[in-house]
């Protein structure tokens, strides 16, 4: 009997049609082979610096310390990558991997837009086609994304399906990747999907604590007390956390969309309100009904509705190595604007939840502590919908 | 073992699918009536699961649809049980990891084994991944059956090796539906399972026409056929049990003449 592979305690494994198998069998044995080669790497490090614009900044947010008075605040700045976001880092590496495996045609899922648009982009880069699917309630809510894909050439399928969500979107790359194997490389998002999607894409975004880890060893000569990023499906965070995992007193916090409060249906925090289970490739938390139908999930952030959690974070959890916080829309959208206000850096949405709970925390903490946020992207893309939530109608 | 080898004594095998509860079970019980007594092999029961990767636009809109009538794993075991009083038929299960993981491996074997359903498809379980099912379905004489695909190249031994009950070979790319037509070498799929295992192999994925199914049946021991039955769900909702009737005689006249 064959092994399973790709596991994190008892999470992760290949929950796939048999169809795919081979298909994540040659991704991972090219993945092997080209995660060693010195040409790879420095093909990949040229584009991560001299395209995307690494190193991104750890800067120190002086006026959100004062303000919130304890804590030392870091923003690491993935909101200042090309593209707008962390998700760049993952796409460049993907790409480049994919045309090295002979591929010509990346697909992807997209929940706000902001992994359609950086696939997109890498594939206009690199002469390759791309389509992407994105759920059609995402569609609405982020229609400047859908303009941003197809004018870097992308073809934007509305995924109709289930909730027409984040998962659907998901759902449907993976049935586009079923049906067509041979020149088409899947560009999953985050950490998650089958064995080896997790390792790569946390490999990829580890550039984000690798630069952190260095840069804050830099400016303060020592390591961080606590870590903060929003968890989706949970890229930018363990690219994050990654290079701080064995620092045992460096404090790992993922923060959860809890929508409208996880004592609530209208919510996706899934390690807060999920249990385990199987779907999209991977075992991991899951929100779910007793008879393991997966729960429509609601977050005003479109990049964070998702029930599921990439199987990484959920041994994170397991071992209590990363502690996973719930933040609600209302807090999330006050961080927004609190950030916006202070700093003058307007955060995604997604990256506002991890704003909003070092609000909570800092103040609780003794001025010669440190905290790393990351910033995992930028936010204009959210400022209609949050105009919205405000009771304000601005046309984009 | 199960009676699964039952279904393929009777010449090539038709084997017709169902999800259970679309639009809802009195349906799918006159539908699964009609089905035995037109000469149905094999029955392949769906559980309906609400993200169901493997399945076409058909299939989703009949997984939706059973969901949406409030169906449970739990009202699905009651309804085989009551149906198993004069149904004796063969009966096997389709639905995904995550309905067998929730409901517990073992209690959903033990249900199975107690209600008469000899076997279970799991399109979402890789040869890889069976471990964690496949011990406690022995346990309880459950073939956990394995699926062969286009791609499977290389893997097509090992998985026939350790396969039970029968093998369902995909015939083609991507997901359930109707196609006009296979274009995978399933002979020569079939050539090395036969090499590697006596058990029989049923080819499914884009049969609906009697034709396709003849010559499908021709290169293996049989046809599975889903989405065009779902089809008539779709188009005649509770009067589609007599026209799954007459569907059934004709495919299964069909493989016979393979």
């Amino acid at each position: 009997m064959a092994e399973s592979k790709g596991r994190f305690g008892v999470h992760g494994g290949q929950y796939i049609p048999e169809t795919l198998m081979n298909a994540v069998i040659e991704l991972e044995n090219a993945y092997n082979h080209y995660r060693n080669d010195p040409d790879f790497n420095r093909e990949l490090t040229d584009l991560l610096n001299n395209y995307a614009g690494r190193p991104s900044l750890l800067y120190y947010a002086e006026k959100l310390t004062n303000e919130l008075g304890g804590a030392k605040i870091y923003l690491k700045r993935e909101d200042l990558n090309h593209t707008g976001s962390h998700k760049i880092n993952n796409v460049l590496g993907q790409a480049l991997l994919a045309k090295k495996m002979g591929k010509t045609r990346l697909i992807a899922e997209t929940g706000a837009g902001q992994h359609g648009v950086a696939t997109a982009t890498a594939a206009a880069l690199m002469g390759m086609e791309c389509v992407v699917f994105m759920g059609e309630e995402d569609t609405k809510r982020q229609a400047l994304n859908v303009y941003r894909m197809k004018l870097l050439g992308a073809d934007v399928i509305p995924v109709k399906s289930g909730t027409a969500t984040l998962k659907d979107a998901v759902s449907e790359a993976m049935r586009e990747w079923t049906s067509r194997i041979d020149d088409t490389h899947y560009c999953l998002g985050s950490v998650m999907g089958p064995h080896p999607f997790p390792t790569i894409v946390r490999d990829f975004q580890a550039v984000i604590s690798r630069e952190a880890r260095a840069q804050i060893l830099e400016k303060e000569g020592r390591l961080p007390d606590a870590v903060i990023a929003c968890v989706g499906g949970g890229s930018n965070a363990i690219g994050s956390f990654y290079h701080f995992i064995p620092d045992e007193n460096v404090k790992l916090i993922g923060c959860e969309a809890a929508g409208r409060g996880i004592d609530t249906f209208e919510t996706a925090a899934t390690v807060n309100t999920g249990r385990i289970g199987i779907f999209h490739g991977m075992k991991s938390y899951f929100c779910q009904d007793k008879y393991g139908q997966i729960a429509p999930v609601y977050s005003i952030s479109a990049g964070l509705d998702y029930p599921g959690v990439g199987p990484e974070h959920a041994y994170l959890h397991d071992i209590k190595r990363a502690e996973y916080v719930p933040v609600t829309d209302d807090e999330a959208v006050n961080a927004f604007e609190f950030l916006s206000r202070t700093e003058g850096i307007i955060p995604a949405i997604e990256s506002a939840h991890a704003v909003a709970y070092a609000m909570k925390l800092a103040p609780t903490m003794d001025r010669d502590k440190i905290i790393i946020i990351t910033i995992s992207g930028r936010g204009d893309k959210d400022c209609a919908a949050i105009a919205r939530y405000r009771g304000e109608n601005i046309n984009e | 073992m199960s009676d699964i080898r039952k279904a393929f004594e009777n010449g090539k095998a038709f084997i017709p699918f169902i999800t259970c509860g679309d639009p809802d079970l009195e349906t799918t019980a006159k539908a699964i009536r009609e089905m035995a007594e037109n000469g149905a092999d094999l029955i392949e029961l769906g559980i309906p699961f609400s993200d169901p990767t493997a399945e076409g636009p058909v299939i989703q809109g009949a997984n939706i649809r059973a969901l949406a009538g409030g169906i449970t794993t739990d009202k699905i075991f009651d309804f085989v049980a009551e149906l198993r009083r004069d149904v004796k038929i063969p009966f096997v299960f389709m639905t995904y990891a995550n309905v067998v993981y929730s409901y517990d491996a073992e209690r959903f074997m033990a249900r199975c084994c107690e209600t008469g359903v000899g076997g279970i498809i799991l399109p979402d379980l890789p040869f890889e991944e069976k471990g964690e099912f496949s011990a406690v379905a022995k346990q309880y004489g459950i073939d956990l059956i394995s699926l062969i695909a286009p791609t499977s190249a290389g893997r097509i031994k090992m998985i026939a090796k350790e396969a039970d009950g029968f093998i369902y070979v995909v015939s083609s790319l991507g997901v359930t539906g109707m196609r006009s037509e296979i274009n995978t070498d399933i002979g020569e799929i079939v050539k090395i399972i036969r090499e590697n295992t006596d058990i029989p192999c049923a080819v499914g994925f884009g049969i609906s026409k009697p034709e396709q199914a003849k010559k499908m049946a021709g290169l293996s021991d049989g046809a599975i056929v889903g989405s065009a039955i779902i089809k008539l769900l779709e188009k005649y909702g509770k009067d589609a049990p007599s026209y799954i009737g007459e569907y059934v005689k004709s495919m299964k006249q069909a493989v016979s003449e393979a």
